[in-house]
């Protein structure tokens, strides 16, 4: 079935085993936390850990030329290379390559599997070292800045000092603008897309629709369903379900399915996928389980929840940015109603009250959230520009 | 003025006005024609606002910091005293509440600089007394129904709003469309007349 855009990959995998399929992640691997523990913003202590990564370009000889990616909630660190399991290519091809908007012949650019992911970077699904069974929820529940600080070890590994440029939309947007609040020296560029400084009550109301869901699922097992050999496959795709709407638009599943009956003419008084949205939502949902951790999707999205930089400084979301040197290009979409264009704005402010070097756009789209991974000209074109102006006066300010 | 060949005469009186080196914020700054001269020339820390899409990504394409967003609601949003010079060119007349967009001004920078078509201009006034419909000039290029400009006024009107605000007048420069400029002087009776544009240089009272 072909009758959408499907930014994340979600073609259906081989059928496997429970959890077989997602041990064949590859790439890039480093072990971190190795001579002190990642001590995490909820007080426990991980380490050593594994960090999957991939990298594009090559690292200059100054080592100015680094750009991070920063990947969504489902995403993973294939940002531009073909994904190990559903063969689909990377999820930002169209942006990074040579001679694209982050291009690598001028720029390294590094992705990373986050902290609590399931694609090759510890996570719930991993080996519990105390007790040799998988994790599950007795992994420790992670925050955004946690995964930043992993993120930070990844870079220190690298022997990357600053960042040229930190980017990414949605939950990475969260991380861009965790990186240029706490460690603003190291970042140069920051490109938060569609995203917020803190997720509202309405976002944290969906993802616990989504964590219900898998919780709901006999097969869920209290966590432990590795132990059990089974996975919560109907609640993971019911999550995953309900998501999925949240990432478009109403004009856009208009447009796309209207009322329109799938593989028949007429009503099928009956329960079965009648219309093609409902076979679109469906298939959605279970080629999504074949890449993706369900207790990872509940840390996941638990992070998300608890990212509030309002909180983290006292009330003031400009304190986050105070003194700050980055120069930020802000984005949103019209039509995305998940992080739409006024949570964007405030981060702008913020950064105005600051005093910080921001820019902002709002691309016009029907498109949704989802915008910030499809094809959008004028999406694609503002951030060139940035990106050049900005990496001009990286090298003024290198060289000079 | 060097280089002034590049942008419109009209910016070319506003970018005169502006000490090198300073900060400056350009509300309305279109496709940041004006902006751009100011860093590359002046070595200004420039920083603009433009309502329209397509305006501020030729900005961000060209490397200036531009956000998007509407004079009569966004300027809210700056800190007190953030810049040396808040400029508004040929916006003013499209504002919703012009003195407090002035005020606004004022309140983000040391100074503003504001300028506007002249409602009092010679050809405008015979326009309407001879003609008897509105007027339009190169600086009203649109007809009555599709102009964005909703608080037009004459040079006397604005020194009027500016007494009572109490703000000082620094600088007044009339201009014409061939981009001579004189000095407003005293109640600015004779610019009134033969100015096309005024140009304003303000600070606190």
């Amino acid at each position: 079935m072909t009758i959408f855009a499907e930014p994340e990959n979600p073609a259906p995998g081989p059928e496997a085993e429970a959890g077989a399929s997602l041990a064949a992640s590859a790439g890039k691997r480093a072990l971190l936390g190795v001579d002190a523990p990642l001590r995490l913003d909820s007080g426990a202590t991980l380490g050593p850990f594994t960090v999957a990564y991939e990298t594009y370009g090559t690292l200059d000889s100054l080592k100015s030329n680094a750009v991070l990616v920063c990947h969504a909630l489902t995403g993973d660190h294939y940002a531009a290379s073909t994904h190990p399991m559903t063969g689909k290519p990377g999820w930002w091809g169209d942006l990074i390559g040579p001679g694209k908007v982050i291009d690598t012949d001028r720029f390294f650019v590094v992705c990373s599997n986050v902290l609590g992911g399931c694609m090759g970077t510890t996570g719930p699904r991993d080996t519990n070292p105390a007790t040799g069974r998988p994790y599950g929820l007795d992994f420790p529940v992670i925050t955004i800045g946690d995964m930043v600080r992993a993120q930070g070890l990844l870079l220190d590994h690298l022997g990357i000092e600053t960042l040229f440029c930190v980017i990414g939309g949605s939950m990475g947007g969260m991380q861009v603008l965790q990186w240029a609040s706490a460690c603003p020296e190291r970042v140069f560029a920051a490109v938060p897309i569609a995203t917020a400084a803190r997720h509202s009550a309405q976002n944290i109301a969906f993802h616990e629709v989504g964590r219900q869901a898998i919780m709901a699922d006999p097969e869920w097992r209290g966590g432990a369903y590795l132990d059990a050999g089974t996975r919560p496959r109907a609640g993971l795709a019911v999550a995953r379900m309900a998501a999925h709407i949240t990432y478009l638009s109403e004009p856009a599943l208009h447009r796309k399915f209207g009322r329109r009956l799938q593989s028949r003419d007429r009503l099928g008084f009956s329960f079965d996928a009648d219309f093609q949205v409902e076979s679109y939502l469906r298939h959605q949902g279970s080629s999504f389980v074949e890449r993706f951790d369900a207790n990872s999707y509940l840390y996941i999205t638990r992070a998300m929840d608890y990212f509030d930089l309002w909180e983290a400084n006292g009330g003031s979301l400009p304190k986050a940015f105070e003194g700050t040197r980055t120069r930020f290009c802000v984005v949103s979409f019209t039509s995305d109603w998940l992080f739409p264009t006024a949570e964007n704005r405030k981060i702008v402010h913020a950064l105005n009250a600051a005093a910080a070097n921001v820019s902002f756009v709002e691309i016009e789209t029907d498109k949704g959230h989802d915008a910030f991974l499809l094809d959008e000209p004028e999406f694609h074109s503002t951030m060139s520009g940035f990106i050049s102006s900005a990496w001009a006066a990286r090298q003024k300010a290198v060289r000079g | 003025m060097s280089g002034a060949e590049s942008i419109r005469v009209d910016l070319g009186v506003i970018a005169e006005m502006v000490t090198p080196g300073t900060k400056v914020l350009d509300v309305g700054c279109g496709d940041g024609a004006l902006l751009a001269w100011l860093v590359e020339r002046k070595g200004v820390d420039g920083r603009g606002m433009e309502l329209s899409q397509q305006g501020v990504n030729a900005c961000v394409a060209r490397g200036l910091s531009v956000i998007q967003g509407d004079a009569d609601t966004d300027l809210a949003d700056y800190p007190a005293g953030a810049f040396d010079y808040v400029i508004l060119s040929q916006t003013l007349q499209a504002t919703r509440n012009p003195r407090l967009v002035v005020e606004q001004l004022l309140r983000i920078g040391r100074h503003a600089i504001v300028s506007f078509p002249n409602f009092g201009f010679w050809k405008v006034r015979t326009h309407l007394l001879l003609g008897g419909t509105m007027p339009m000039t190169s600086c009203l290029a649109e007809p009555w129904y599709s102009t964005p400009n909703i608080h037009l006024c004459t040079i006397r009107d604005f020194l009027d709003m500016t007494v009572a605000m109490g703000v000082s007048v620094e600088r007044g420069l009339a201009v014409n469309g061939d981009g001579a400029s004189r000095p407003i002087r005293g109640a600015g009776r004779l610019a009134n007349l033969f100015g096309e544009q005024a140009v304003f240089q303000l600070a606190r009272g």
